[in-house]
């Protein structure tokens, strides 16, 4: 294996790591709050389908010149407000109304995924959204030049890596280091005693909830912008995928970043199979790579279930009754 | 039909018709000219001629089965998100069974496909099952890693040993490895041109039949056997049936096997009918998923999933017909996808329609009736949380220290 194919995959494993760290932290305070998301796919799909329409217009219709550092931080903002509007519809339902939190994600991945399709058929006349990729950055200026650590962490990188270490950190330090963070965790451990002592449970799962598809809703432009040349309506299950970061890394925002590496590593190794000669002649599918993540993280599952790691109020509208 | 039925007969209907709103209003807003005759299209079509009924009853077989699959799963207390990963594994199932095994009778090789099918569905099916019983994963969780295990491993399969690779999908079975029409497309088919003499058959063959037996024996299941009680029994109140003796672990596994099974089958018929094949592409079947809103739609009733199951596929049928009108065939999936977050919370509809129908009897001067309980689980007692004024207090110390 040439150090070129190291390398390759090393870039491959960052662009897709950092997507699902940051969905995988918004996944994080929402069930942190003790509310159940497996809208993250509905929610990145969504926030991909507004920002690459946005550079869609910005690059091929409006034909605005600004600098591509500039341009990404406008789509990530766009991307990240439709996150959040869509996750107040799932808010609405789990909190105010108390519906079943799984029914009502399900079907908002539904309604994302249609309607990321329906959307650019009538705007653009066709399902694909296609954008340049200006955003590459060749090499980072001195820190690209470091033998070995240039070339593997610091050439074709991108402004959203940085981003997303950044987001894990700041995460880190809400969920653990302030008055907000602890009481939104004690919404997801023990409601009633939280509300015993006069934090709102509502308002904080709202908070949780809706920085959960703030998240969601950036990560999703995180991972298009390296990876693809035109957004299709999908990003291939990676919401689900950051739902078993979550469980894989015990909802703890630094194993969380050791399980996106994981599963970023095996995502990257199939992904450039057949460029690796021990891998392409040794009869193993690539989908067994592809596999493994969700492989792991059931066995994860079942050994660590008795006592488990999730927040112990998850899934379960509050009942101001039930103290 | 007693009053709680006829609610819950009603909070379907207002769901579906909100769903359809929604589809409507989309589609007004993305071409006014052409969308009240696009809604007329996907509300008609399937119903239009014999050959579009016949279609309707196929595309329904598939959502009766993925339907009934999480619907009873939901009788017993276990939500099946599983079932796409399980129809996928039927699927594939039924596919290399049907490619192979040449020698045998036809009758057979389809008959052993079917049941091998639904043997595979039960046994993914008792994944999540095992997890949930011995190691207390919850069964939402463990079901969305193995509809992705499924999923990866069913495109290993394919492209291993049934691979069509000029059209990138797997390889069409061969006719007489398909399920039997028994003469159904002679009386489902329309004719080409008025008075022309040329016929267009439809798709149908016997596996709507196979479904709604299925349907039968499930409803048999639920409603007429002890095995069945204890199932529900458990989903009820899972600690009122342990103190009865009934063992949860055992129903558990056999309830998602069960809902597997059906799953599987659903799969293999969908497979064997000679119009559909397998893509290899890394994304979920939709049929599980449609199956969540044909289970909610017809309210986790057996028979009434026949009829919601044909509904979602009659309006699919429409759907695929507005695509002449100029627009995408996902608007029908956006109608699913609202009636599916309406029916979220389908008991607060269920209790505000109640509420409206009592004060009507009453005006009506009709003798007062006792108010039914509500069918669902979450028992709503106010539709909103109530606001509480945030003090500043700092919480206690061990709010939410956890491990």
């Amino acid at each position: 294996m040439s150090i070129e194919v190291f390398y390759s995959i090393m870039h491959w494993t960052v662009y897709i790591m950092i997507p699902l760290i940051v969905v995988a932290l918004g996944g994080l305070f929402s069930e942190k709050s003790g509310v159940v998301n497996i809208a993250l796919e509905g929610k990145m799909i969504l926030g991909a389908f507004t920002g690459t329409m946005f550079i869609h217009y910005m690059q091929r219709v409006w034909e605005v010149q600004i600098h591509a550092a500039l341009l990404l931080l406008l789509t990530l903002l766009i991307a990240t407000l439709t996150g959040v509007v869509v996750s107040l519809a799932h808010a609405f339902a789990s909190i105010n109304l108390r519906a079943n939190q799984v029914i009502s994600g399900i079907a908002i991945n539904m309604f994302a995924a249609a309607f990321a399709i329906y959307g650019a058929q009538t705007i653009i006349d066709t399902q694909h959204i296609h954008f340049t990729n200006v955003f590459r950055i060749e090499s980072v200026p001195l820190l690209g030049n470091i033998p070995f650590l240039g070339p593997m962490l610091f050439r074709n990188t991108y402004l959203t890596s940085l981003l997303g270490i950044v987001i894990l950190a700041v995460a880190a330090f809400v969920l653990y280091k302030t008055k907000f963070g602890l009481r939104l965790r004690a919404c997801g451990e023990h409601p009633q005693a939280a509300d015993s002592v006069g934090v709102s449970v509502a308002k904080m799962r709202y908070s949780g909830v809706i920085i959960s598809g703030a998240l969601a809703g950036m990560g999703g432009m995180i991972y298009v912008v390296p990876v693809m040349a035109a957004f299709s309506g999908n990003v291939a299950g990676y919401g689900f995928l950051a739902l078993a970061v979550l469980i894989f890394g015990a909802w703890k925002p630094q194993r969380i970043f050791f399980a996106a590496f994981f599963f970023g590593l095996m995502l990257s190794v199939a992904s450039q199979f057949s460029g690796i000669p021990i891998l392409r002649d040794s009869g193993i599918h690539a989908n067994f790579f592809r596999m493994a993540p969700y492989v792991a993280t059931l066995i994860v599952l079942a050994l660590t279930s008795k006592n488990t790691l999730a927040p112990k109020a998850l899934g379960q509208a509050y009942d101001k009754g039930g103290r | 039909m007693n009053r709680d039925g006829f609610m819950s007969f009603m909070s379907s209907l207002v769901v579906l018709a909100i769903g359809l709103l929604v589809g409507f209003l989309i589609m007004l807003i993305s071409n006014p000219s052409a969308a009240w005759e696009a809604f007329r299209t996907i509300l008609t079509f399937g119903f239009s001629e014999m050959r579009s009924i016949g279609n309707v009853l196929q595309g329904a077989t598939p959502i009766i089965m993925t339907g009934l699959s999480v619907a009873f799963a939901f009788k017993t207390g276990l939500f099946n998100i599983g079932a796409t990963g399980q129809f996928a594994a039927g699927g594939i199932t039924a596919i290399l069974i049907g490619l192979n095994f040449q020698g045998t009778p036809d009758g057979v090789r389809i008959l052993f496909a079917l049941v091998a099918a639904t043997v595979v569905g039960a046994l993914w099916g008792a994944i999540p099952g095992i997890l949930k019983a011995f190691r207390n994963v919850h069964e939402v969780i463990s079901c969305i890693m193995t509809n992705y295990i499924s999923m990866f491993f069913v495109v290993f399969l394919i492209e291993r040993y049934a691979f069509f690779p000029i059209e990138n999908r797997s390889a069409s079975l061969p006719p007489n490895s398909n399920l039997p029409t028994f003469g159904l497309e002679n009386i489902f088919r329309s004719e080409f041109i008025r008075g022309s003499g040329i016929y267009r058959s439809s798709q149908i063959n016997i596996g709507i039949f196979i479904a709604i037996i299925a349907a039968i024996l499930v409803y048999v299941i639920l409603e007429k056997t002890t095995f069945g009680y204890e199932l529900k029994a458990c989903g009820f109140n899972k600690d009122a049936a342990k103190y009865a003796g009934i063992s949860q672990n055992r129903n558990i596994i056999s309830s998602m096997m069960i809902s597997g099974a059906l799953a599987g089958l659903g799969g293999a018929m969908l497979y064997m009918s000679g119009t559909v094949h397998m893509g290899v592409g890394n994304s979920l079947l939709p049929y599980g998923f449609t199956g969540i809103s044909v289970a909610f739609l017809g309210l986790s009733n057996p028979i009434g999933i026949i009829f919601s199951g044909t509904l979602i596929s009659h309006l699919f049928l429409g759907g695929a017909r507005v695509q002449v009108l100029g627009f995408p065939l996902e608007v029908v999936e956006i109608v699913i996808s609202v009636i599916i977050y309406f029916c979220a919370f389908v008991s607060l509809v269920k209790m505000f329609l109640g509420k409206r129908i009592v004060t009507w009897f009453k005006e009506r001067s009709a003798p007062p009736e006792e108010t039914a309980p509500a069918e669902e689980p979450p028992a709503l007692e106010e539709p909103t949380a109530p606001e509480e004024p945030i003090t500043d207090e700092e919480p206690t110390q061990n709010g939410g220290d956890q491990a």
